[in-house]
């Protein structure tokens, strides 16, 4: 709570962790990370065991094209280590360094959205929307709550750009970066798993 | 807390920061204090606890008689849906959060808890997703596929009114409050017990938290999913669950299973806990074998999350699950086992005092130990195969959920009411809630177990004469009128209680052995004046034996930091309350509306830092 | 209390003989039933004991160390004792090994599928809301409400439901097993004692759900057959000529019976025979009872079955001279086996 009193370049090293605030912020997310973990667990489980039923809708093996997704995986991957760089720049007090690598990271997620969003259309032109089959229902949840999650990714590491613009890195606003790097982190090995049961195995069969 | 954090705290009182501190009724709906978030938490338990109850004395009036036409079959059905959600989620858990938010904190020394403006947030959401459940009684469109909402039953095709809405939304919203405390507490207990407090050395009842906040943050998102499933299914069409587009309505079973066993171990984890406590401290003796009592809470949270199936043995699994789910599910006796004996070699060489508090517990043990073994008996899967779905497996369950909880949290209530209220209450009238509603309970459900061999389904609306059960359902119904009664009694006794002056000592029953019992009936708003330093297992009993009248303290006398109130926990859920009847509804502007109301106040608490406000004991003391 | 609930459990396994036998699943009737009955035994001796002893404890120290009034004394604070913690801990792992293995034995046992035995008679159940159809696929036959069997084979079954989930149960006969929409699951009973047992449905499935019995009757392998070809035989309609056209439009359009009609709805061959209509309203009440109840239940089946499907006599447009015919016919519609 004393963050505002320290000036710019005399934060301790890991300002996240600097109050006993700031601690609970890091292991209470951690904690709901294994929330999220379960949740996702869920939705998985939900989708390998409704992805075979079809029924008239479109197949898996038709509708999945890997070059796009693997583009978006890329995408994905790479905004994460931005989000590292700027987690290390945060660590060395470099602010205008880590708005940078954060900004890179928001960009680099707006396009994984984007592909995304295109992705979906096409599947619903395709005639592959919620309501076609179970498969399709598993599909969409599955898909869209990681793309939900990154959306708020997005918008949460912008509203963190403005905050530090305006107070400063500060043991107030540094566990609140710290804490968005570990959702995005978070989110992107959601992503690798998506990419692997529902796209890899989707294409296999 | 850490003397870091103190001196921190210090450096922070150079500047004072003006923060509005309210009065009356806003006090109640801003504040982040753990101890009135856990009176709320009581008198909303109590409300729906009051609720459920006059929802189970209706089912008991129709059922006094065969072929009784008390209540029609659909209000039957809504009934009997309404009173098991209700009191599990909106009675029991509550009550629960009730006692966990009074305690812990006190317990391990701390001034709140990790986070005290989710706590407030959750209480609220809690709040929101009951009153929106309840709200379908008003307008006729009440859930009724029973608690556990099995699809098909539950979907778009069987169930086209908004009857189910309620109930996916309603406990959605309620989740995410449940979900919310069960990290909080998890934060807490690992960040914030007193210096000297390892975790070798926290009280039972923390432990038994600890695990259960454990179990529903592992367990609750589950729920989560199954609802969010089913409502796409009610509401946008989606095919989870619907067996005609592909979907897979024993998927719903298992969904709801891993969420819903160990739901029920979190329901019974803190009456462990809180019963280890009341014998420990009436028995003047310290608890026995306080380290299988850890080990036995770990292992049951563990195996809870690996017998779910045994609830679905009659849905045609397989005879490898059957036998592997039957295996699992013994074992759970095994630590279950340990506990009850560890209780009963507590009170052997003790010196055991009945108060209302210990009747509870020692009422616990042997009924526990009843609803304990029929579920042995009901894990034997091919004989569960002609308990399930009957008025056994009823009986079962109201054995380890009332016998087992219900008394629990009694117990929990009366021996910790001074405590929250620093009010002691009337013994005497709560050995006649005692005594009225244990007879009750007793006479209500310990023959519906043979009512359930004699071929009596469950959840059913009435029966015919001359099968054999029209006895033994008059003597059922007359306990469940006998345990209404004793639930009036309590609350005449709290009335009686709350307009009388405040009595309580610090040490209240003068046997406390935790550090809950060394500081003021009720406690100051931060609690401890001065961080305490524990120095063994049963903290406050070892300072009093060394002939010490406080704990030793950790830190200084200094000012102390407290985070500020706020209305937004209270706003946030009112959006969420008027987004789910957007949904509902389908109507656009409200679902955005309440959402948006949401967001705008996260994003108010993102941007403005809480900066909190200084107390200084001593002046306190003055003043 | 505390006293009186071990003698209770006492009670309760001496009474354990009780119980209608057409109902109760403490009075098995055949060998599925008399397994899980075994088993039940076991695991009730085994808990009483566990009971018995917790029990006992319990009232002695609660007797024995009970705080005289004055008492400041502290007992001794004991930490534990492992002997006694290894002792509670593996005796009922030992309990729980004589419970477990029969378990695990009759979970296979009576997870044998004769689905492809010659020897067995199979029936396709499918459940529906609130009614039983029970076809037999080796004959060609379907009927409702009342499964009859042969008292010297096993019964091979097939479960399905038309909408939601039911449970099959014929307590006295063995447990029970889900219908689940879209899947099959398969079980056997066998009904070695002639008789009629009463079946229930044991998942919450609607408003009706408690009213959704069904019967179940154990013939003689020689009325079994007779049964079989009288079912084959074709359909009695109703003599007067106004009824027979009446039952014909107004009936089969969603009923069947002998070789008419179609299977939306119950199976009538031979309705008049069966121990119930629509499965809840008995006819051994009295005599006559029959022709009295088909008239309750054909004139306002929801006032009998909230939430069936079958319409009203006022939305079938049926006089009460037509209703009174139907009644009659249908009453005296029985088979002869």
């Amino acid at each position: 709570m004393s963050a505002h009193q320290h000036a710019e370049g005399q934060l301790p090293h890991e300002p996240e962790k600097a109050t006993l605030e700031g601690r609970n912020k890091v292991l209470g997310f951690w904690i709901f990370l294994g929330a999220e973990t379960v949740l996702f667990g869920t939705l998985f489980s939900a989708f390998i065991a409704l992805r075979h039923q079809v029924l008239d809708g479109p197949t898996a093996q038709h509708l999945f094209e890997l070059p796009m997704v693997f583009a978006s995986t890329m995408i994905l991957l790479t905004s994460s280590l931005m989000s590292v760089f700027a987690v290390q720049a945060m660590h060395n007090n470099k602010v205008k360094a880590m708005i940078g690598w954060l900004l890179i990271t928001i960009l680099l997620g707006l396009a994984f959205l984007g592909l995304e969003i295109t992705e979906f259309n096409t599947y619903v032109k395709e005639g592959h929307t919620l309501k076609t089959s179970a498969f399709s229902s598993s599909f969409y949840t599955l898909v869209g709550f990681h793309g939900a999650h990154v959306a708020f990714g997005v918008l949460w590491i912008g509203l963190l750009i403005a905050q530090i613009l305006k107070k400063g890195l500060t043991v107030v606003t540094a566990p609140k970066i710290y804490l968005s790097a570990i959702y995005w982190h978070f989110i992107d090995v959601v992503w690798v798993f998506i990419f692997t049961v529902v796209y890899l195995m989707g294409k296999v069969g | 807390m850490s003397t870091q954090a103190a001196q921190t705290a210090h450096d922070a009182h150079t500047h004072t920061h003006t923060v509005k501190r309210y009065r009356g009724l806003l006090d109640w709906l801003t504040t982040v204090d753990h101890k009135k978030i856990g009176i709320l938490y009581m008198i909303a338990g109590l409300f729906f606890f009051v609720v459920g109850g006059l929802e189970a004395i209706l089912i008991r009036i129709q059922l006094l008689k065969p072929m009784n036409d008390f209540v029609s079959a659909d209000t039957y059905n809504e009934l009997l849906t309404m009173h098991g959600t209700t009191m599990i989620f909106f009675a029991a858990m509550p009550l629960l959060f009730a006692l966990m938010n009074a305690v812990i904190p006190l317990q391990i020394g701390a001034r709140d808890v990790a986070f005290p403006f989710l706590n407030s947030l959750g209480f609220w959401t809690f709040f929101a997703g009951g009153v929106l459940m309840n709200i379908g009684w008003f307008n006729g469109t009440v859930p009724d596929s029973g608690w556990t909402a099995y699809a098909p039953l539950s979907g778009p095709t069987f169930n086209g009114t908004h009857g189910m809405d309620y109930y996916v939304i309603g406990l959605q919203i309620a989740g995410i409050g449940t979900l919310l405390g069960g990290i909080n507490f998890m934060a807490t207990i690992i960040n914030m017990r007193a210096p000297g407090m390892s975790f070798m050395r926290m009280p039972i009842f923390t432990w038994s938290i600890f695990i259960t906040s454990v179990l529903i943050v592992f367990a609750f998102p589950v729920l989560t999913v199954g609802l969010v499933a089913l409502m796409f299914d009610r509401l946008f069409q989606a095919n989870f669950f619907e067996p005609g587009t592909g979907g897979n309505t024993v998927l719903w079973e298992h969904i709801f299973w891993i969420f819903g066993h160990p739901e029920v171990y979190i329901l019974i984890m803190p009456a462990f806990g809180v019963i280890s406590e009341v014998v420990s401290t009436f028995s003047r003796k310290r608890l026995f074998g306080y380290s299988s009592m850890v080990f036995a809470l770990v292992l049951i949270a563990f195996l809870s999350f690996m017998v779910w199936a045994h609830h679905m043995f009659a849905t045609g699994l397989g005879p490898v699950a059957n036998a592997l789910f039957s295996i699992g599910t013994m074992l759970i006796a095994v630590p279950t086992g340990v506990k009850i004996f560890n209780w009963l070699f507590t009170l052997w060489g003790g010196s055991i005092r009945f108060t209302t508090a210990m009747l509870f517990a020692v009422g616990f043990i042997p009924t526990f130990v009843m609803g304990g073994v029929t579920g042995v008996m009901l894990a034997s899967a091919p004989a569960d195969y002609q308990y399930h779905d009957t008025y056994f497996v009823v009986a079962h369950f109201h054995y380890v959920i009332v016998g087992g909880m219900v008394l629990g949290i009694f117990a929990g209530l009366h021996y910790w009411w001074p405590k929250m209220f620093g009010r002691m209450l009337n013994e005497g009238l709560g050995k006649l809630t005692f005594w009225t509603f244990f007879l009750g309970f007793h006479l209500t459900f310990f023959v519906q177990h043979f009512l359930g061999l004699l071929g009596m389904p469950r959840r059913v609306w009435t029966y015919l004469p001359n099968q054999g059960l029209d006895t033994m359902n008059v003597i059922s119904s007359i306990g469940a009128f006998l345990m209404g009664f004793g639930m009036i009694v309590f609350v005449v006794n709290i009335i009686i209680t709350w307009i009388r002056p405040r009595n309580a000592a610090a040490d209240a029953w003068e046997d406390g052995r935790s550090m809950e019992w060394s500081i003021p009936s009720p406690p100051p708003e931060y609690n401890f004046k001065q961080t305490p330093l524990v120095r063994s297992y049963d903290a406050w009993w070892k300072e009093k034996m060394d002939g010490k009248t406080e704990m030793t303290p950790a830190e200084p006398v200094g000012p102390i930091h407290m985070p500020s109130p706020s209305i937004l926990p209270l706003l946030m859920s009112v959006g969420l309350f008027i987004a789910g009847f957007g949904f509902m509804y389908d109507h656009l502007v409200l679902s955005i509306g309440g959402l948006a109301i949401t967001f705008a106040c996260m994003l108010l608490r993102s941007v403005f830092d809480d900066r909190g406000f200084h107390i200084d004991p001593e002046e306190e003391v003055h003043a | 209390m505390k006293r009186i609930l071990p003698l209770l459990t006492g009670l309760a396994l001496l009474l354990s003989g009780c119980g209608r036998a057409d109902l109760s699943v403490l009075n098995p009737q055949g060998p599925v039933a008399q397994k899980q009955y075994d088993l039940i035994k076991i695991s009730i001796s085994i808990m009483a004991l566990v009971v018995v002893v917790v029990f006992a404890i319990c009232i002695y120290v609660l007797i024995r160390y009970r705080r005289r009034p004055g008492d400041k004394t502290i007992p001794k604070q004991v930490e534990g004792n492992h002997t006694l913690e290894i002792i509670w801990t593996v005796v009922p792992l030992l309990l729980l090994l004589i419970l477990g293995v029969p378990t695990i034995q009759t979970v296979f046992g009576l997870a044998k599928d004769y689905s492809h035995d010659k020897n067995a008679i199979h029936v396709k159940v499918t459940s529906r809301l609130y009614w039983w159809e029970f076809e037999y696929t080796d004959y060609g036959i379907t009927t409702a409400q009342q499964l009859v069997v042969p008292s010297n084979k096993k019964i091979a079954f097939e479960l399905a439901s038309g909408d939601v989930k039911h449970s099959f149960w014929i307590p006295s006969i063995g447990g029970k097993l889900d219908t689940n929409p879209g899947l099959t699951n398969r079980m056997y009973l066998e009904f070695p004692k002639e008789g009629i047992y009463r079946g229930k449905c044991a998942e919450l499935c609607g408003p009706s759900h408690a009213l959704m019995d069904f019967k179940a009757q154990s013939v003689s392998p020689a009325s079994f057959d007779r049964w079989v070809a009288a079912m084959k035989a074709p359909a009695v309609m109703p003599a007067d000529a106004h009824i027979a056209e009446t039952f014909r439009s107004k009936c089969l359009s969603c009923h069947a019976i002998g070789d008419q009609g179609t299977n939306g709805a119950p199976n009538l061959t031979g309705v008049g025979g069966r121990e119930t209509v629509g499965s809840i309203l008995y006819n051994d009440v009295s005599p006559g009872a029959a022709e009295d109840n088909f008239r309750k239940w054909i004139t306002d089946p929801q006032k009998v079955k909230p939430g069936t499907t079958m319409p009203s006599a006022a939305d079938n447009q049926l006089t009460p001279d037509e209703i009174n015919g139907l009644a009659k016919y249908l009453a005296g519609y029985k088979l002869n086996y």
